[in-house]
């Protein structure tokens, strides 16, 4: 099969869209509404393979502009060496505004996923911190990679979720969206989240990735690393960031990652998967769904809601 | 399970992705009573299409034991249910988007529940849909709520309706049951005035009809579920044979040399040369490049966002929309439309709003609620507010004329939102019928003597009795019958009749759809003109479709109008053929004939209807007669 795109011939005559062109005309339809009608947009950048699609969308969106707003980056301090690479390989290959924000306050306690477990962690780093960096540069909507169909409680989530002045997500408060039609007007201080993404499933973004060629974190491709192993779960040793408990050695193996975070809440699945296409015929015969990798879900069903309910995107 | 990238594994899953890249994207709503077994449905149809991975299962089997209604067995809705609060009160709320694929196909479905405070929901899970399954469970049959769930996908214009009847296996899978449920559901469908509805019995729980045909119910020979599924027709390619529109959603200017027009197309094709217009400045260009991140194209087609250049640096901006010269929307500032309320604070006629279509936003008001609806029995009621989940027919009036076209023929162009100027919620949502002509800002010149001051000199109360229906169906012979009883009672009547008028007035008219529609126009402004005057006005005119005998009531005050659908089966009326003309049409020499190759959209709401197959015209005439003194309009 070519892997020239989409639009496997620009020029066809064919007249009907494949589903993937469909979903891709949405998102950009959703972008664009946001940037004729919001003040301050930005995008949340988390360098994994949903923020890539996302960016390549907003690329097509504004062609021949560049997209007319920065990406935001919510920095923990703790994502792999090869994400902070390709974060600004990408930034400065796009020649498009990346803004880092770290939390400061959190940094100089000292909260890390190694001292204060993955709960404390992502409450002050990524919820705290997003809050932070969207009321210092007063944006008023920041567009998220999130997708329906990620985790059950994400099915109803509006393509426009509103928050109130302090971030909260409120369930019972969400507009009813319907047609193509957004209502994004907004009081002062509130602020909205949107998800392009939201009507892709995890297949959709793999194969659009694959036809249109999206650089990705080499991450999510099978290599060898270092890895540890703890309560079943492969982590990476990234960095010596990481303490080791007495007779822990890491140990090279092939491993590539499904979901990409901090690193050490991240964990890796053995497999040769090299390739793109190797990725998805792996997806088919998953033993683990997405998320399963990323250790703040496991706590319990619903988790994810009461995230979303404090302001964790 | 690690990947073993054996070249020949590796060549299938291209051969997939290729395989992959040609699938179409088909949206569709669920609904059902609580406990027809929706969610089971769905969840079963991911189940089938095995994007269930084994970890959610595990999930799954964790959570039947703690919430499950199925002993043991797996509970397939436990799949779908999110939100916390819903599970504990064991009902689903909102509507949820879930995605699956078949070999044809892929599916987003909206999931919506069926208890009746939640019109709001289904009408918006309807609003994207190209089709929608409606279930009912085989030991009750069709309900109220399977009434109004069919009535509000007629009113938002789902195309294509199937009922699922579920539960079969409860029945013990009897053809008798099924076929009674499969009469009441083609009967409703016909109440209803929709068409192209198909009735599947199944068992969601143990997956007959689902994707594999039942081995139990061998005396059903339609599509199964998934059958249906990947064969109904995408809203998408309907619109794409209509004339070009697009909303100007952004102008796109990185510098001074490029000028984009930005947006998503709603209907139609477009290819560089072709001539459009900016409506509603009504400016023309020409479009001279298709841009996109991919290269220029050659053609882009309905669902498509696109960025255009035109010819002719014209003065274009959002809110706007491009339009094909050669079949442009209408512009109009006030409408009949019908109206979801879907906010706690009633709708308030008079009151401001901002209403959002397509790309722009306009400050405007519901001038007046005709009536509102009720789902479930279908009645028009009174009513000068509507409350959380009504739906009314309602006149509005922009600050600004607009273009638009009727939702029945675009969603995008004829569908709004409406939004609460104080706290920024969307409070309503509505469709576009058609637009009223009475333009306020032409200066109407005020006569002394009135309507009113007419009627009372010749002292009766006018009024308008249209029939419609196929030609032969009896339609002239009632009215002229009925003239005569007014006339010796002592009325002051004046029948309009189609064919008469053609020779007059509008010979200048012939038979085609735009032609038709103008005919109609002109019978009932000069029936209004009559009315004005005092006059008992009855008009026989075939009046084929349904939205320009809605035009013509819109034209009178309630009360005023009454719709006589005179109902003959074409193969009655093509017998009796009183003027040939059937005969003619059959041969190919008539073109454009209502009921052979032109349309007859059957009334819905109908003041009377009388079938001339099965009453004599003396009774049908004594029907009309007692139901319109029933309504008032005559004494
Ligand atoms: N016997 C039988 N039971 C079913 C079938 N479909 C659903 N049910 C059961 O009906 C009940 C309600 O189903 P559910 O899917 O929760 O209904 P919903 O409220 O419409 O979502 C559950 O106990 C289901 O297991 C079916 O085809 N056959």
């Amino acid at each position: 099969m070519s892997t020239n795109g989409l639009h496997p011939d620009p020029a066809r005559e064919d007249a009907s869209l494949t589903h993937l062109e469909r979903l891709e005309a949405e998102s950009i339809q959703i972008m664009r509404e946001v940037v004729a009608e919001a003040e301050n947009p930005v995008m949340l950048y988390s360098i994994g393979k949903d923020s890539s699609a996302m960016l390549h969308l907003a690329l097509k969106a504004f062609y021949p502009a560049k997209p007319p707003f920065p990406l935001l980056h919510v920095d923990t301090t703790w994502k792999f060496r090869d994400m902070y690479a390709f974060r600004d390989e990408t930034a400065a290959r796009l020649g498009i505004d990346l803004l880092v924000h770290t939390n400061q306050e959190g940094l100089a306690a000292g909260v890390s996923p190694i001292t204060h477990g993955s709960a404390v962690h992502t409450d002050v780093m990524k919820t705290e911190a997003l809050r932070q960096a969207l009321d210092k540069h007063r944006f008023d909507v920041a567009f998220g990679g999130a997708r329906r169909d990620e985790e059950a409680s994400r099915a109803k989530e509006r393509v426009f979720s509103f928050r109130s002045s302090t971030h909260r997500w409120d369930p019972k408060n969400q507009r009813p969206e319907l047609w193509r039609l957004y209502n994004t007007r907004k009081s002062p201080g509130e602020s909205i989240r949107v998800f392009p993404l939201s009507n892709w499933t995890e297949l959709d973004v793999w194969q659009y990735i694959y036809m249109e060629q999206i650089p990705i974190v080499p991450l999510y491709l099978a290599r060898e690393r270092p890895v540890v192993e703890r309560d079943g779960t492969l982590i990476m040793v990234d960095d010596d960031r990481l303490p080791l408990a007495e007779g822990e050695t890491p140990q090279m193996r092939t491993v590539r990652f499904r979901t990409l975070g901090c690193y050490p809440l991240s964990g890796a699945i053995e497999s040769d998967a090299a390739t793109l296409p190797a990725i998805i015929r792996e997806m088919f015969l998953a033993r683990t769904s997405e998320r399963q990798g990323r250790l703040i879900d496991h706590d319990q069903s619903g988790s994810m809601e009461r995230k979303k309910q404090e302001g964790y995107f | 399970m690690a990947g073993t990238d054996s070249a020949s594994s590796l060549e299938e899953i291209e051969a997939y992705l290729a395989a992959q890249r040609d699938k179409r994207l088909l949206r569709f709503i669920t609904c059902g009573s609580v406990d027809d077994g929706k969610s089971t449905l769905i969840g079963r149809l991911l189940y089938e299409s095995k994007l269930v991975f084994d970890d959610h299962l595990a999930a799954l089997e964790r959570d039947s034991a703690r919430f499950g209604t199925q002993q043991g067995d797996l509970d397939f809705a436990l799949l779908l249910d999110g939100l916390i609060a819903e599970r504990e009160q064991g009902i689903t709320i909102d509507v949820a988007y879930r995605f699956f694929a078949s070999e044809e196909r892929k599916y987003i479905v909206a999931d919506t529940p069926g208890h009746e405070q939640y019109t709001r929901n289904m009408v918006t899970g309807a609003s994207t849909a190209d089709a929608a399954v409606v279930l009912v469970d085989a030991r009750s049959g069709v309900l109220t709520q399977t009434r109004r769930h069919t009535y509000l996908l007629s009113l938002i214009g789902v195309p294509h309706v199937a009922v699922a009847v579920n539960k079969m296996d409860l029945v013990d899978y009897g053809q008798e049951r099924f076929r009674s449920i499969e009469a009441d559901c083609l009967a409703l469908a016909a109440t209803i005035g929709i068409e192209g509805v198909t009735v599947i019995p199944l068992s969601a729980l143990r997956g007959d009809n689902i994707l594999e045909r039942s081995a139990a119910m061998d005396w059903y020979d339609g599509p199964t579920l998934m059958g249906y599924l990947e064969t109904v027709p995408l809203d998408e390619d309907r619109l794409t044979g209509r004339p070009f529109r697009m909303p100007v959603q952004w102008i796109n200017r990185p510098d001074l040399d490029f000028r984009g027009v930005a947006g998503t197309i709603a209907a139609g094709t477009i290819r560089p040369g072709d001539r459009v217009v900016v409506q509603p400045s009504g400016h023309q260009s020409a479009v001279e490049r298709i841009v996109t991140y991919d290269g220029d194209l050659r053609q882009a087609v309905t669902g498509q966002s696109v960025t255009l250049t035109l010819a002719d640096d014209l003065d274009v901006s959002r809110g706007d929309v491009l339009s094909a010269v050669s079949a442009p929307a209408e512009v109009a500032g006030q409408f009949d439309a019908t109206v979801v309320w879907m906010s706690e604070a009633p709708l308030i006629a008079e009151r401001r709003y901002l209403f959002k279509i397509g790309t722009r936003t306009v400050p405007g008001t519901v001038t007046r609620i005709k009536f509102a609806l009720n789902v479930n029995t279908m009645e028009h009621v009174a009513a000068t507010k509507l409350d959380l989940n009504g739906i009314g027919s309602c006149n509005v009036a922009f600050e600004e004329p607009l273009p638009f076209d009727r939702y029945r023929d675009n969603r995008d162009t004829g569908g709004f939102i409406i939004i609460d100027r104080l706290t920024n919620a969307t409070v309503g949502a509505g469709m576009l019928q058609y637009a009223l002509r009475r333009a306020h800002n032409i200066h109407h010149q005020h006569l002394d003597v009135d309507k009113l001051a007419r009627a009372a000199a010749i002292g009766q109360k006018p009024c308008v009795i249209w029939f419609t229906g196929l030609s032969g169906a009896g339609k002239s012979t009632i009215a002229n019958l009925l003239e005569l009883r007014l006339h010796r009672l002592g009325c002051k009547t004046y029948l309009l009749d189609g064919d008469n008028i053609r020779e007059g007035l509008n010979r200048d008219l012939g038979f085609t759809e735009t032609d038709r529609v103008e005919n109609v126009r002109r019978i009932a402004e000069v029936a209004r003109l009559m009315v004005d005057a005092g006059l008992i006005v009855l008009v026989s005119l075939i009046s084929p479709f349904r939205s320009e005998r809605d035009s013509a009531r819109g034209l009178f005050e309630p009360g005023e109008f009454a719709e006589i659908y005179v109902n003959a089966p074409l193969a009655v009326a093509e017998e009796r053929d009183p003027k040939g003309l059937y005969a003619k049409a059959r041969r190919g020499e008539l073109r454009g004939f209502t009921g052979i190759d032109s349309p007859y959209e059957a009334p819905v709401d109908a003041e009377v209807e009388v079938d001339t197959s099965s009453c004599e015209i003396e009774a049908a005439v004594d029907a009309v007669l007692a139901r319109l003194r029933e309504l008032g309009m005559l004494i």
